[in-house]
């Protein structure tokens, strides 16, 4: 057979026919859902009067809507308080598992899956919810869907799609002392551009992949939406192998050395074809924060904004439109912009390394009185290893405050958001206007060690000159 | 849902400006917080046309002259971000009922073609074109052609495009897959039983 690479070989392996308009319907290995996008799906499921097909395959939590400061319920949100009890209706009356709050289980659907070991290479996974290329870093294909497509994998395990391109990104040779994966996503996201990824999947490579943990690897993935590509993905290794070993859902001992080959056997073939290949190197990606309205406007850490008159017509007024919204100055440095909030979580970086990482850089450091500091970790189970480690310590002692498990104030459907025009250094995905609560919000996407060195200063600064210890 | 043939779209449109027009300003996340889309049109574009006193902003879709458009003309990579489909859903409950933009977000546009609400692509130069001839006349009368791929207003036309499989589903009043997916159920236990997870 010719060589092919990962997302050809699974495709294959899960088509399950053609259609009438020529889509391929595909199985669904793994379905993730959350109370946002599920409701409507098992509405339109009890109309018609259909079973969830495999509830064996799917699995709930809730993550967006959760506060992170309020244990008890009924939440003091009246419609945060509805959406979770339809969502435990939901699960008991279709038999589908659900890490409930009260399980030690919950948490954002993307740190959830891959800790318990539901995400595994080869597999087909899908949620409502465009993040779902995280589970990518497995060498899984994992496609963010909408609540009708939540409901076509409720009632069937398939979904109706066409087959993506193939981009293969290669990261070659080293990354800085202070560069991190969510540095390196927004340099390919800038790169690239927003909708450069329109119809394909990220396949991502080279030495700087081959070196990550798996969490800075479904960091990446995380955001491969941001750059259009509704999939992206690594190829599975000894890196992936180690960290499923022993997770909950993973093969077991029996079954294991078996599960290792069959997911070795999913990488890419040497020599497969991709249908577009990008080279980038590690030593030119800095420590990078958006300075706009959407996470492919972003500069370097020492570098300057744009100016509108100097760049490409075509940009010009989305450009000034970002200025305009970010209260900034055309041509000012990056560094130095003041800053009134720091969020640390997300299903970008929220995970035990995020917070480690951060813990160990601000010992000794005290988040600036003016500036509200928060940590979400990204499940109960990051939130117990934390907490085990002391870190819930280091943090509280530095100023931030230290909450429960949940979205947060990624997209501020809970209680977490920002009020007024105030600016938010921000460990998130997403810096639409509007994006953290506020109309008139402003976000600033970067490293948590980064917001860790805004929240210290005030400012948006270089957390090498920092953290110099 | 009972499915028609989505042949031609006709009515009056309106201009959205900007490119890249994320999901987030389409619906905004805090109005997601419901069990079902009814009330959704509402917000269509909340924090775009309303200051935070609730106020309207001069805005495109706060014009009486454009009120009652079911067309709705954009910039590029339209529906970035979330694939909440509460954001087709909002502009359907809104009177939506096809889309023109440069390009569109991927997982936007199939989440638009299965509630069928066509989303075709124009050139710059074209659309411009179409919002000159609606801003002059917002009474025009505009169509969506997906036989002939063109978009129709007065005595001028210009080309579109859209994805054929996308054109075919809506053509054929086949944009909402589950029957034929359920029907594909024996080959669906297949391919379930030919894979081992572990």
């Amino acid at each position: 057979m010719n060589p092919r690479n990962l997302f050809e070989k699974v495709w294959d392996d899960h088509a399950v026919r053609e259609l009438a308009n020529g889509q391929t319907q595909l199985f669904i290995a793994t379905h993730l859902i959350h109370e946002v996008t599920s409701p409507q799906a098992f509405g339109m499921l009890r109309e018609r009067n259909l079973p969830v097909r495999y509830p064996e395959r799917t699995f709930a939590t809730v993550d967006h809507i959760v506060p992170t400061d309020e244990a008890s319920e009924p939440y003091s949100d009246p419609l945060a308080d509805a959406m979770i009890k339809e969502l435990r209706r939901n699960c008991e009356d279709f038999q589908v598992t659900f890490f409930d709050v009260d399980t030690g289980k919950q948490g954002i659907i993307h740190v959830v899956g891959p800790e318990q070991g539901l995400t595994q290479p080869g597999m087909t996974i899908a949620c409502g919810d465009s993040h779902t290329s995280t589970h990518g870093a497995f060498g899984a294909v994992a496609f963010g869907v909408g609540t009708s497509q939540v409901r076509d994998l409720l009632a069937t395990q398939t979904m109706a799609l066409n087959k993506l391109k193939v981009r293969r990104i290669n990261v070659d040779g080293q990354l800085g002392p202070g560069v991190y994966a969510k540095d390196v996503i927004l340099h390919i996201i800038r790169t690239l551009g927003v909708n450069g990824g329109t119809g394909f999947a990220y396949e991502y490579g080279g030495d700087v992949f081959d070196n990550f943990s798996m969490e800075e690897r479904m960091t990446v993935c995380n955001m491969s939406i941001e750059g259009g590509a509704r999939v992206g993905y690594v190829n599975p290794d000894e890196t992936t192998f180690d960290y499923l070993k022993g997770r909950s859902y993973a093969p077991g001992h029996d079954l294991w050395d078996q599960a290792v080959e069959r997911w070795q056997a999913y990488a890419s073939d040497p020599g497969c074809g991709y249908d577009d290949v990008v080279l980038l190197r590690g030593e030119d990606v800095p420590p990078t924060v958006t300075w706009g309205i959407n996470p492919g406007q972003a500069v370097g850490i020492n570098e300057t904004l744009p100016v509108p008159t100097e760049v490409d017509e075509g940009e010009r007024a989305g450009v000034e439109e970002a200025l305009e919204h970010m209260q900034l100055k055309a041509g000012a440095p990056v560094k130095g912009t003041k800053v009134d909030v720091a969020f640390i979580g997300s299903c970008t970086n929220s995970r035990i390394s995020d917070l480690e990482e951060v813990a160990k850089r601000i010992k000794g450091h005290k988040v600036r009185e003016d500036v509200k500091a928060i940590v979400v970790p990204g499940s109960q189970v990051v939130s117990l290893i934390a907490e085990e480690e002391g870190l819930h310590e280091v943090f509280i002692e530095a100023g931030f405050e230290w909450r429960a498990a949940g979205c947060s104030m990624c997209l501020a459907m809970n209680p977490d958001k920002l009020v007024d025009d105030e600016l938010c250094a921000s460990s998130s995905n997403r810096n639409f206007k509007g994006r953290q609560g506020s109309p008139t919000g402003r976000t600033m996407l970067m490293s948590p060690v980064m917001v860790a060195a805004a929240a210290v200063t005030g400012e948006v600064s270089d957390a090498r000159e920092v953290f110099t210890k | 849902m009972s499915m028609q043939n989505v042949t031609h779209i006709t009515g009056r449109a309106v201009y959205v400006p900007g490119d890249d027009v994320d999901t987030d300003r389409i619906i905004p996340a805090r109005f997601m917080k419901c069990i079902t889309f009814d009330g959704l049109g509402e917000y269509l574009f909340h924090d775009v046309r309303f200051e935070k006193d609730g106020s309207r902003k001069e805005h495109n879709l706060n014009d009486s002259r454009f009120e009652g458009a079911s067309i709705m003309v954009c910039g590029s990579n339209f529906g970035c971000g979330s694939s909440r489909e509460h954001a087709p859903q909002s502009l359907y409950r809104a009177g939506f009922r096809g889309l023109v933009a440069g390009n569109f977000a991927e997982i936007f546009f199939g989440n638009s073609t299965s509630l069928g609400i066509p989303c075709v692509s124009a050139s710059k130069e074209d659309r411009d074109k179409l919002i000159a001839a609606v801003e002059a006349n917002p009474q025009l009368d505009v169509t969506i052609d997906l036989v002939d791929l063109k978009v129709r207003f007065g005595e001028d036309s210009i080309p579109c495009e859209i994805r054929e499989g996308a054109r075919d589903s809506l053509l054929n009043g086949r944009f909402d897959p589950l029957d034929e997916l359920l029907d594909g159920n024996e080959q669906v236990n297949a391919v379930a039983q030919r894979l081992s997870y572990g």
